[in-house]
């Protein structure tokens, strides 16, 4: 089970109150995760990632463990910790506007 | 019992201000959307409880909203979150990929850019919407890199009307101040196959076709900016507007000129007359006069503010030329708003409604052709669109 903390603009969005959790199949990826995410939320689509590139918005960034994934390939395996639950993975809105 | 509806867009939410037909009481209802831009807001002339919204952020991009209920609940169409299995694809709501395919367009791949370099072509933001007349599902979208989208299916998904940017004029292309968007969207009502669309910095356009084919239809605009006098594309058209009871007769607040096309856009003479300034951004036209127009008068593109502190609608009741000042109830000092290019609009009623935001945050109305004004609010965010709809 992965768990997922979205900007609060996105949760409200979605509707959602809270963390997202998902079940995810194989290894877990950013990939494979915000693949998951957008199947469960379609509304989601072209928020995080750009439809067809699947590239990060430019103003989002990718943060587990106290780590900023968002350099990471979207391919490599997440940290085991967000893997098993005890983490989240965050996705967070870049601080701007002064 | 008839009621207006104003639909108020800003930089931090939208805004649904509603009256009877007095309007003299106003109900507020909103932020909708809290925090971010909304550009336009429009109703389906069909089924006026069908509206759709322009949603954007530099965070998240593009969303759009639609309302079957007149705006007391929004959804993103296609958006449902699905219960498992999930069934994708879904959330096409606020994919506007430009067409690149050799069957269907011209594919363009730059416009000039602010130095005179080549720039490629990048979706920021919808700016306009226009509802079709006579479908409620089928809605046009004006974007910024300027193009021209349509859904067929209420909003679900959005196809480029690529003959558009495939006319060719597009490396002439070029971005004003705002940036490069599609902002106005007027449809002629006595000929379905007719539209007509304008872009900040390349002109009007129109197509015969239902959008497959365009012409540039600028003969007449001048423009300082420009070496060539008789430049068929490049114009900073700010805004266009007919009468739909005389759609052949287009009026257009251009960067600098208030213009008049009598002939559906073939020709245009310019208008101005004894306005104070000719800069200015919306232009509209009451609603039960073809002959009847409204502007209002900037300092200058530098400037973007009315000239001396006063706020001042202009009106000419005899298609331009000669225009009057509308100040009864308008801040006459110490004023320094903006009013941007789609928030100006009318409503039908017999005294016919005139309404317009600003950048300062205050609705003004007027009951009665512009004669008197009334701030129906104060104190939104700027306001970047406006509205109205009147409901029976």
């Amino acid at each position: 089970m992965i768990r997922v903390v979205l900007p609060a603009h996105l949760r409200t969005l979605a509707r959602i109150e809270g963390e997202v959790t998902l079940d995810v199949k194989g290894q877990p990826t950013q990939r494979i995760v915000l693949d998951a995410l957008e199947a469960r939320y379609p509304m989601l689509c072209g928020t995080i990632r750009d439809h067809d590139t699947q590239k990060r918005r430019p103003f989002l960034r990718f943060f587990a463990c106290q780590e900023d994934l968002s350099h990471e390939s979207p391919d490599a395996p997440l940290p085991a910790a967000v893997v098993s639950g005890q983490e989240p993975f965050l996705i967070i809105g870049s601080v701007a506007g002064g | 019992m008839s009621k207006v509806r104003v639909l108020v867009g800003t930089r931090k939410g939208g805004f649904i201000l509603t009256s009877d037909a007095q309007r003299k009481k106003w109900d507020v209802s909103g932020p909708n959307f809290a925090g971010w831009e909304i550009y336009h807001i429009k109703g389906s002339p069909v089924d006026p409880n069908r509206i759709y919204t322009s949603q954007t952020s530099p965070w998240f991009g593009q969303i759009i909203q639609r309302s079957d209920d007149g705006g007391q609940t929004w959804n993103i169409p296609g958006g449902e979150k699905l219960p498992e299995p999930y069934d994708p694809p879904g959330g096409q709501s606020n994919k506007f990929a430009y067409d690149t395919s050799p069957e269907t367009g011209k594919p363009l791949s730059t416009h000039q850019w602010y130095d005179g370099t080549q720039h490629p072509w990048e979706f920021k933001r919808v700016w306009h919407l226009e509802p079709s007349l006579t479908d409620p599902d089928l809605v046009y979208a004006g974007v910024e890199d300027a193009a021209l989208f349509v859904t067929k299916d209420g909003g679900k998904s959005w196809q480029e009307l690529a003959g558009l940017r495939g006319h060719g004029s597009g490396p002439q292309w070029a971005p004003g101040a705002g940036g490069m968007g599609l902002h106005s969207i007027l449809l002629d009502p006595n000929n379905p196959g007719r539209i007509y669309i304008a872009i900040s910095a390349a002109g009007v356009f129109r197509s015969d076709d239902t959008g497959k084919t365009w012409k540039p239809v600028n003969k007449g605009l001048k423009s300082q900016y420009i070496p060539d006098p008789n430049a068929e594309v490049g114009h900073c058209v700010h805004r266009i507007a007919m009468h739909p009871s005389r759609p052949n007769v287009l009026y257009m607040q251009k960067h600098w000129d208030v213009m008049r096309s009598d002939d559906a856009g073939e020709s245009w003479h310019e208008v101005s007359g004894n306005l104070p300034t000719d800069f200015g951004f919306p232009i509209e036209v009451h609603a039960h006069e073809p002959e009847t127009i409204y502007v209002v008068p900037i300092k200058s593109d530098s400037e973007h503010f009315p000239p001396d502190g006063k706020l001042r609608v202009y009106r000419s009741r005899k298609g331009g030329n000669e225009w009057e000042a509308l100040t009864n109830g308008l801040p006459q000092r110490d004023c320094y708003v903006n009013v941007l290019r789609d928030a100006m609009a009318v409503d039908t009623l017999d005294s016919c409604g005139v309404y317009f935001g600003t950048t300062g945050g205050q609705v003004y109305a007027s009951p009665n052709g512009g004669d008197n004004w009334e701030a129906i609010v104060h104190d939104l965010p700027p306001v970047l669109s406006v509205e109205v709809q009147t409901l029976q």
